[in-house]
């Protein structure tokens, strides 16, 4: 069937056909899908900046939580949903909770290297000055790591609203919810339209992100 | 005169490697003594020791009275300027703020304030002061240098560490800053603790002049002192100009 509408006429009419005569049901996947990328990318953000920031001072725990944040990556997200049914059950909270975990990675590894690469030197003269621990890390070291951290965390943010699309396999809300509807009714324009929205979505939140990523260039006179 | 830095019987190893040993010296203030030697020979670890950056394995460490391992050392830090070479200042900090970062350690500064101190310091180590808001990788090496000395002297320091600070600029602009710090230490009456690889550097700036080999104080003197007797071949093949 879905061939055959293709054959009806040009997909890219079709599709903005479809976000016409759904506009409805597009807006609220569309709000849901914010709100649980949202919710996922704090959670993990602060998660993430919280962990990178942890282990950088302990280099045995580095790589042991590096190296299960690593594990957690490699687990296909397909699964990685279904494992988590018999502890959180099925719904919003569930994907928030995969998509937290699975956001780590990037955010945990940039943070941690960003942290760790610092020039030792300037630490050195730093803590020479008279800088207390409070003020080696918050003056000095994020500061410096700054770049690195946000460009870990442009890539959780895509990376989170990407794997969002599947969490509507769980029963969770979400542009999901529109390409799980177009595929289970052989319906290939809302499958795509779905998907379009996704992409759409994710180019939108790393252009901003980009933004903010030269701002705080410019504040710390990088260019 | 008072005692300004004391170090009694101080030894320093990272693991195995001892890199001083029993190594005693008293600095007074006013006083700018010159410590050089060859590379490992333990010069800049003497100098890490004054400020804690280092602590010794066996003896002990004064400033200004105050036993380092028994006092709060970021407070103490805070009065001993601190220069390297190359200057590391902070490259995400404009020059400005590189300058105000000791004083702000203390309470947050308002923006006239570090205006005015950085203006004051920067006409100290004679930098146009319109350098100010820039950022460090838009100086010349040079000016990099200069700001660092002006970041190491801004806290009211008494006493100065500097670890080969003109190390990585040209001929011309070396000469040019030990002037600078000659008339500077005139004018103030600081304390400084200075590390040089370089013989003519050292006759130029040292009041006092240490020769260190092997991680011992292997003679010390005034310049012209070590020159006329040189303790062994070491000393006179390193006073070679």
């Amino acid at each position: 069937m879905c061939f055959l509408e293709i054959d009806k006429g040009v997909l890219p009419m079709q599709i903005l056909q479809i976000f016409w005569e759904r506009r409805e049901l597009f807006a609220t996947c569309l709000l849901e899908h914010v709100r649980i990328s949202l919710t996922a990318v704090l959670c993990a953000g602060i998660l993430g900046i919280l962990m990178g920031t942890l282990i950088s001072r302990h280099k045995r725990a580095a790589s042991i939580v590096l190296g299960i944040v690593n594990v957690i990556y490699t687990v296909p997200s397909i699964s990685l949903l279904g494992f988590l049914i018999p502890f959180t059950g099925i719904g919003n909270r569930t994907a928030i909770i995969a998509l937290t975990v699975y956001g780590l990675l990037p955010i945990v590894r940039n943070t941690y290297t960003g942290l760790t690469n610092v020039d030792a030197s300037i630490l050195e003269v730093a803590e020479g000055l008279g800088s207390d621990a409070g003020q080696m890390m918050f003056r000095i070291r994020f500061p410096m790591a700054l770049p690195v951290i946000i460009s870990g965390f442009r890539n959780m943010v895509v990376m989170i609203i990407a794997m969002g699309g599947i969490a509507s396999f769980i029963g969770a809300g979400g542009l999901g919810v529109a390409i799980y509807r177009g595929i289970t009714t052989y319906n290939m324009t809302l499958t795509a339209a779905g998907s379009i929205l996704i992409a759409l979505l994710a180019l939108f939140s790393d252009r901003l992100l980009s933004l903010a990523e030269k701002a705080a260039n410019r504040r710390y006179g990088i260019e | 005169m008072s005692k300004v830095i004391e170090i009694r019987d101080c030894t320093a190893s990272y693991g195995e490697n001892e890199v001083l040993h029993r190594v005693s010296l008293t600095v007074e203030r006013g006083e700018l003594v010159v410590i050089i030697g060859p590379s490992g020979c333990g010069k800049t670890t003497l100098l890490k020791m004054m400020n804690g950056i280092v602590r010794p394995t066996e003896g002990e460490v004064r400033v200004n009275g105050e036993q380092l391992s028994e006092c709060d050392l970021v407070a103490v830090r805070r009065h001993i300027g601190y220069a390297v070479q190359g200057a590391k200042l902070f490259p995400h900090m404009t020059v400005r703020d590189n300058i105000c970062y000791v004083p702000s350690l203390e309470q947050r500064r308002p923006k006239e304030e570090k205006q005015k101190l950085s203006e004051k310091m920067l006409e100290l180590v004679q930098l146009p002061t319109n350098l100010a808001d820039r950022f460090p990788r838009q100086l010349s090496g040079g000016q990099q240098q200069r700001v660092g000395i002006a970041r190491a002297m801004a806290a009211d320091a008494d006493i100065l560490l500097m670890d080969e600070p003109f190390g990585a600029v040209d001929e011309i602009t070396r000469r040019g800053l030990q002037d600078e710090l000659l008339s500077l230490q005139r004018k103030t009456g600081i304390t400084i603790v200075f590390i040089t690889h370089d013989i003519e550097e050292a006759l130029r700036l040292g009041s006092r002049i240490l020769i260190m080999k092997e991680g011992v104080i292997w003679q010390e003197g005034t310049g012209e002192r070590l020159l006329e007797s040189p303790r062994d071949a070491f000393v006179r093949k390193l006073m070679r100009r």
